[in-house]
């Protein structure tokens, strides 16, 4: 049964149903072979037990949700190091993670972006790894043969292993301008360099000396900022890059990266590079897959409640003390949360006034709390 | 990356600017005044990317696991 007579139907009758389930309606019809009557009737019940099932106004959904995501919250492993998939990168997962989620943090521990390719690479696994190599952090150390510090003659010298160099996909005459660019003193010869220290103090030569070969091999030749280790995984019939380490804004820029499905587990980055939106997005996911990882299933639309109330004010909020909790217009919901005594304190010296609207402040003077039944009043009418 | 590029990622909504007069039927469908909506800051990358103006307001429309498809709003901060 076609969705445009479904929806015809549930007009007549006058429920408003979501997208997703006008299509479940559909498609059991188109199951059930119903005809025009009973169709009539599907709906009709349905929109019975549609409007039953919709959460009241006056609800506690915060609460329910709370308690939704902090039950099975109990049942993870308090300490997970796992290794997903590969055995090389290292995910936190499990408490620690959802934690991590909902503390806004903006270090997160262990940042990781998956990076897709576009239709004409993404089955390419030259391109793949040449780009790999661009992303991934390559320093000097990775493409030396021999390295020999001379401390007779003050000097050292390096060779290249070229076939690191082409192995890595390097551009060779690009490596040693950038050699070239960060080291004055290089002397070329070949692929054979040679560096000496610039001394200033021949007390301190030696240790000039080993300052500088550290420097040398430090010397960053190829990667993106905040990216370390790189891993190539085929996926099905298409090549993924996932990293340690994230910078989306800076993947998303390079040519080939597929800009619709690459991306990082870090929400700030998320918030920064594609918008509120997207970290919202960001947020749920993230915290599902968590949950789910740890074989525990939590309502999807709790995970979105906790999401939109961290993104309402346009920024990515934690939950907690420096965030929603901390921000409440109440004085005596913010002192019965935490630090008590600095929110009466400051309360008192500005001349803060509650008004008390919320829940807490009503329980703790004794009121009726305005929630369920007792969030309606009575109004007289003016005569 | 051209700017509008973010618009097509599959974590990014799309957002529309309402017009004047979608912007009262909306606010008298949800009966609030527009600060009563959920934020977005003037220096949001889709805000950007869509030219929208601080006091606009930008309809919102999600995809969701639970109805399929979701409208929401979002006031552009100053």
């Amino acid at each position: 049964m076609d969705i445009e007579k479904v929806e015809k139907v549930v007009k007549k009758k006058r429920a408003k149903f979501p997208e997703k389930l006008i299509q479940e309606i559909a498609e059991a019809a188109e199951r059930h072979d119903l005809d025009d009557k009973e169709l009539d009737e599907l709906v009709k019940e349905i929109k019975r037990a549609y409007i039953r099932s919709e959460v009241e106004s006056g609800e506690a959904v915060g609460t329910v949700a709370a308690q939704s995501v902090g039950e099975p919250g109990t049942q993870m492993t308090m300490r997970t190091f796992h290794y997903a998939g590969v055995a090389e990168l290292n995910v936190t997962l499990g408490l620690p993670r959802l934690i991590e989620i909902v503390d806004a943090r903006k270090k997160i521990s262990t940042p990781t972006m998956a990076i897709y390719f576009d239709e004409d690479h993404a089955a390419d696994e030259e391109f793949v790894r040449t780009i790999a190599n661009r992303i991934g952090k390559i320093t000097f150390n990775d493409i030396l043969k021999d390295f020999n510090v001379n401390y007779a003659s003050m000097n050292m010298s390096v060779e290249i292993d070229e076939e690191q160099v082409k192995e890595k996909r390097l551009d060779y005459d690009e490596v040693l301008a950038k050699i070239e660019k960060a080291f004055k003193s290089v002397e070329i010869n070949n692929n054979l360099l040679s560096f000496e220290p610039k001394i200033t103090d021949p007390k301190h030569a030696i240790r000039e000396l080993r300052l500088l070969a550290d420097k040398v091999r430090d010397l960053q030749i190829s990667g993106i900022k905040n990216i370390g280790k790189v891993v190539i995984r085929k996926e099905g019939q298409e090549w993924v890059i996932h990293t340690e380490g994230s910078n989306l804004g800076a993947v998303l820029k390079m040519d080939g990266v597929d800009r619709v499905r690459t991306t990082t587990n870090d929400i700030h980055e998320v918030e920064k590079v594609l918008g509120i939106e997207a970290a919202r997005n960001s947020i749920i996911h993230e915290a599902q897959t968590t949950m789910e990882e740890q074989g525990l299933t939590v309502d999807v639309r709790h995970i979105m409640l906790v999401a939109d109330m961290m993104t309402a004010d346009g920024i990515v909020k934690s939950i907690g003390r420096h965030g929603i909790s901390g921000e409440k217009a109440s004085v005596l919901a913010r002192a019965s949360f935490e630090e008590t005594g600095k929110h009466l304190l400051r309360a008192s010296i500005r001349g803060e006034v509650d008004h008390l609207t919320g829940i807490i402040e009503n329980i703790i003077i004794g009121q009726p709390i305005p929630l369920g039944t007792g969030s309606v009043g009575v109004i007289m009418k003016e005569k | 990356m051209v700017k509008k590029d973010i618009l097509k990622h599959e974590l990014v909504p799309d957002h529309v600017v309402l017009s004047k007069s979608d912007v009262k039927k909306v606010l008298k469908k949800l009966d609030i005044h527009p600060e009563q909506l959920p934020k977005i800051k003037a220096d949001d990358p889709v805000v950007k990317a869509i030219e929208a103006k601080p006091g606009d307001i930008l309809k919102i429309t999600r995809k969701s696991q639970t109805a399929g498809k979701f409208e929401t709003y979002r006031l552009v901060l100053d």
